[in-house]
């Protein structure tokens, strides 16, 4: 099996060791990795924002650069979600779907592609919150994956009454609007239980709610996704 | 007494800072009461085969909107042969002008309401006080705002902002009730002040939740009885319908009655449903003598003719979409600058006040879709969210900075080494020093710590190899 991992922009930048730590994961489950380095932006912000010119060039490009994946990994709910369901309707064409279809946020494909039940015992004994990202939960329908694959590796899941809300991020809205979008993590926040461990499948949300404790003094632990799911085999050093 | 000025959609983010920053009280009152409103909603949703319902009331009203022309002569017909008039109105003022023959020839001077949106939205107390009469809100949420002179801050629950306290202090000084007064006693003393305006009131004004086109029916739901005495002791009533409230059979009501109370505040039902066909008939004791039905439209065919966008025209103002959005719980209704807050306050603001005037709206989203889980009409809500953005954009309505950020990024995207060296650069921006001076970053730097960039990119660590 050989899978083209898409980091995203933001992964890539902010949060590199779990991307890192996906190939690891990826390997350690027998599937080739490749990353195509020509990979840029989803172009998610511009396809949000309006500015749908944009987006289609830059998901063009995106497409392009993946022509050739049989499977496309991507670090984030959020940007599989654009490609999974905005492309086909931005761009309309066979290409758009047949990428859609090959497109996968990571524990998506781990249980719906690889048939993963269980990664290893390595989160024993540790307490972790799980924001779900919205779109990965309303646009994926991705909710049980991440939260069993983790409660599988031993980690217990608390129950956080906020944790289907949505964080404040909305990528340029959480600059454009940023009161509103601080008011909703301070919600998030109000109402996480004590763990060792906050984890989503997308960064976006991770630095939104990260950023927003620090500035309020907050001694939260916030951690992709990725880098849990490693742990969990019990791999990581 | 009754008037308000609503400030301004375009307002929504100086507004919206305001609340959260200075009025805790109000996000506090509306995040509890649209809590509870949701959990309602979704063990009432649970209760029946809610997908169905929904897909069914979703094709009912689609069809209804495809062929509003027809419909909306049935209902005239119907309407004008049960006894009532019906006049059509295409705008606020067309609408409005329909009350002043009614209080000249009937000299009105007190005229009782039931709680309406789209009355607010003509700004109907306001046009009465200049005719000289008298407008008494009768339903208890907008009796409180009426005293308060503060528009709704919610589609269904007017005084949704207004905690205990508040209310009690407000009837202490208004109706003379103690500080400590238990939310029953303060009903009450509402109770006894609003009997006597329904004796008094000559004109009854209230909306109209649907309009059967086959019987000529207004229905109208309610929980506390005012509508029901609004629109039958007085000697007049108005009701003002939208005109996109029509559905084309009596038997369609049974279905929307029950998913509108449970997708707004989880009953199966409201406590009352008033079915108004006309005024009293001869061998009846009760009833006004005349019913008047102003179809309004005030930017609803405009709206109709937008490609995507008219399907927000489905709206049943359940409320549903306020009472789960992220958003609208931070603020109340209040920031949104008029009548229609929230989601789909979002969605209608650039169709009924114009895109120039509703843009902003659009943009007071995360896009978190949960919403569109929940609406009883499946208006793809965050779609229509994007749409209007689009239609922004095109109109050049777009700050010129975000425009070029935009076409710029998009062109960076496209030649990988340039967006790599820019990306590189980017993250090693010293973001505390002077992220507050660039226009992306300062609104993020504003409310939180500056994000932490990785030692190294991914694609650093993907060329020296990943073991």
């Amino acid at each position: 099996m050989r899978v083209s991992l898409f980091a995203t922009c933001l992964a890539d930048q902010f949060f590199a060791d779990a991307c890192a730590d996906a190939v690891r994961l990826l390997r350690h489950l027998g599937v080739e990795v490749d990353f195509p380095e020509a990979q840029t932006c989803c172009g998610q912000p511009s396809h949000n924002s309006g500015h749908s010119r944009d987006a289609r060039l830059m998901a063009e490009h995106t497409l392009s650069v993946f022509s050739r994946a049989d499977h496309v990994v991507v670090l984030s709910g959020s940007c599989a979600a654009m490609i999974r369901s905005a492309y086909p309707k931005i761009l309309g064409t066979p290409a758009a779907g047949s990428m859609a279809e090959r497109t996968w946020e990571l524990t998506q494909f781990l249980v719906h592609v690889l048939g993963v039940e269980s990664l290893g015992s390595g989160l024993a004994g540790t307490r972790v919150a799980y924001h779900h990202g919205c779109h990965a939960l309303r646009e994926l329908g991705v909710e049980d994956e991440p939260v069993g694959l983790l409660r599988r590796a031993g980690a217990e899941v608390m129950a956080w009454e906020a944790h289907q809300e949505c964080c404040g991020f909305g990528g340029l809205f959480s600059t454009k609007m940023p009161e509103v979008s601080a008011a909703m993590a301070d919600r998030k926040l109000s109402t996480l239980p004590a763990v060792d461990t906050v984890t989503s499948a997308d960064g976006g949300c991770l630095l939104q709610m990260s950023g927003r404790a620090e500035a309020r003094r907050g001694t939260q632990h916030f951690v992709h996704l990725a880098r849990l799911l490693w742990q969990a085999t019990g791999k990581a050093r | 007494m009754s008037g308000y000025d609503w400030p301004d959609p375009g307002g929504y983010r100086a507004a919206a800072a305001e609340t959260i920053r200075h009025h805790p009280a109000v996000r506090d009152a509306v995040g509890s009461a649209t809590r509870t409103f949701d959990a309602s909603r979704q063990a009432a949703y649970a209760a029946i085969d809610s997908d169905a319902w929904r897909d069914w009331a979703r094709d009912v009203k689609t069809h209804a909107l495809g062929r509003l022309d027809e419909y909306l002569l049935q209902a005239e017909r119907a309407l004008e042969s049960n006894g009532a008039v019906v006049h059509w109105a295409e705008t606020a003022g067309d609408a409005l002008a329909v009350l002043d023959e009614l209080v000249e020839r009937h000299g009105i001077e007190t005229a009782v309401k039931g709680k309406s949106m789209l009355s607010e939205e003509l700004q109907v107390n306001r046009h009465l006080e200049g005719l000289g009469v008298r407008p008494v809100e009768t339903d208890l949420g907008e009796y409180i705002i009426q005293l308060l002179g503060e528009p709704p801050s919610h589609i269904v629950g007017p005084a949704i902002h207004k905690s205990l306290d508040d209310c009690r202090e407000l009837f202490h000084r208004r109706l003379g009730t103690p500080l400590d007064a238990d939310p029953d006693r303060l009903a009450g003393a509402a109770r006894d002040a609003l009997r006597q305006e329904f004796l008094a009131a000559d004109l009854g004004i209230s909306g109209g939740n649907f309009l059967a086109a086959d019987t000529g029916t207004v229905a109208l739901i309610e929980n506390e009885g005012n509508i029901r005495l609004s629109t039958s002791l007085p000697r007049v009533h108005v009701a003002f319908v939208g005109i996109e409230k029509v559905v084309p059979r009596f038997g369609d009501l049974a279905g929307f009655l029950q998913l509108t109370a449970r997708a707004a505040t989880g009953q199966p039902i409201g406590n009352f449903v008033s079915l108004i066909q006309g005024p009293r008939r001869d061998d009846e004791t009760d009833g006004p003598d005349e019913v008047h039905v102003v179809l309004v439209d005030n930017g609803r065919t405009r709206l109709f003719d937008d490609d995507e966008a008219w399907e927000a025209l489905r709206c049943v103002r359940c409320g549903a979409c306020l009472n789960i959005c992220p958003v609208y719980r931070q603020t109340g209704g209040h920031a949104y600058g008029w009548t229609y807050s929230g989601p789909i306050g979002a969605i209608l603001a650039p169709g009924l006040l114009g895109l120039e005037e509703g843009i902003t709206l659009p943009h007071a989203s995360s896009l978190c879709g949960a919403c569109a889980d929940v609406c009883p009409v499946r208006i793809p809500i965050p779609e229509l969210l994007l749409h209007w953005r689009e239609k922004g954009v095109e109109a050049g309505l777009d700050p010129r900075a975000e425009r070029m950020g935009s076409s710029a990024y998009a062109a960076a995207a496209r030649r990988p080494r340039l967006f790599g060296v820019a990306a590189e650069a980017l993250r090693r921006t010293p973001w505390a020093a002077i992220g507050t001076s660039l226009p992306i970053l300062s609104g993020w730097m504003q409310e939180r710590a500056a994000p932490r960039p990785s030692p190294k990119s991914f694609r650093t660590l993907w060329k020296e190899g990943i073991e």
